[in-house]
């Protein structure tokens, strides 16, 4: 059987993003981390109400994809719902565009956390 | 609904989640890809250096049916589902490390910069018994501009020395090359700070060119 159970059910997938195949909103990384800055209300989508309470701490795309059991391209558009209606903030990574190479402070930081594993 | 199984095992992911929170302040998604071909250990090393039990998840992209090699032709489109793996190393209060297991076939590469654009570098894992599965990465990397170092998950058996690895995998002289057991951690943790501190040496080189 497939890890993800969408696979088997593409209805789901149509269901959840009411018919829609991208995100149109800001995009989403997949280390974007979210925040939800609000309580699930009574009558929200139910990956809605899974998002935000995932999302009390600060929680990855990518987690919050592997824990809906649901592939990022459709959380995004969850994800731009919430965003759009005020209810999560993103906070975006703030790695360099490509083929730039990260800050030697960033590294140092890297480096001394992996020391310390 | 959803299956039982299905809720089952999204509760779990939920309660991992909830064990190991990350720190109300972070800010800062960092990622770092592991690379390589199937059974070569990527989820092992990830596994091995990960705050989190290793996570699974897909991504699935449509395009146009050109240089993918089962392109559903008929209708001059494809999707494709990239499956992969990661866990995360919290850096400090506002830094998270990422690490992916993503597979290293060409049918994946053409996601690489929808995937992982900003990602810091990646470690390309190696196994002797087959090492052609790596000179399409290795070649893709390069083409990328993405920073990468070579390990070789030694899993016992005929030795060859990273030498002889080195020459096999025609590799520049400036790709560190590197000898790890992907089980465990303090030779993942090895992997990845040989990857971050060539990096740096990277950024040295930046700063007087």
């Amino acid at each position: 059987m497939s890890p993800l159970g969408p696979d088997d059910d593409p209805d789901r997938l149509y269901t959840v993003t009411g018919g829609r195949s991208r995100a149109t909103g800001g995009a989403f990384d997949l280390v974007t981390l979210i925040v939800a800055e609000c309580e699930p209300a009574p009558g929200m989508q139910s990956e809605h109400v899974r998002i935000l309470e995932l999302a009390r701490r600060p929680t990855a795309v990518v987690e919050l994809s592997a824990a809906l059991r649901l592939p990022v391209s459709v959380v995004r558009i969850l994800l731009t719902d919430l965003l759009d209606t005020g209810r999560i903030t993103a906070r975006h990574p703030r790695t360099p565009a490509r083929a730039e190479l990260p800050e030697p402070d960033l590294l140092k930081e890297v480096l001394d956390a992996l020391h310390r594993l | 609904m959803h299956s039982t199984a299905c809720d089952d095992a999204a509760e779990a992911a939920v309660d991992e989640n909830v064990r190991a929170p990350l720190h109300q302040s972070a800010d800062n998604g960092l990622k770092i890809v592991i690379v390589g071909g199937f059974g070569v250990g990527k989820t092992t090393m990830v596994r091995s250096v990960s705050e989190i039990r290793p996570l699974n998840t897909e991504e699935t992209m449509t395009q146009a049916g050109v240089g993918v090699d089962d392109p559903a032709g008929v209708e001059g489109k494809s999707t494709t589902t990239v499956a992969f793996d990661f866990g995360r190393i919290t850096i400090n209060e506002r830094t998270v490390l990422y690490l992916f297991g993503a597979p290293g076939q060409e049918r994946f590469w053409f996601l690489w910069d929808r995937l992982f654009a900003g990602t810091l570098g990646a470690v390309v894992l190696v196994d002797t018994r087959r090492l052609h599965d790596s000179w399409y990465a290795i070649d893709r990397l390069e083409a990328h501009g993405m920073p990468f170092v070579v390990a070789h998950n030694d899993f016992g058996g005929e030795r060859h020395t990273l030498e002889q690895i080195r020459d096999a995998l025609d590799l520049s002289p400036g790709v560190p090359l590197v000898a790890c057991d992907a089980r465990d951690r303090e030779s993942s943790k090895q992997v990845l700070i040989s990857l971050v501190r060539h990096l740096y040496a990277l950024t040295a080189q930046d700063a007087t060119a």
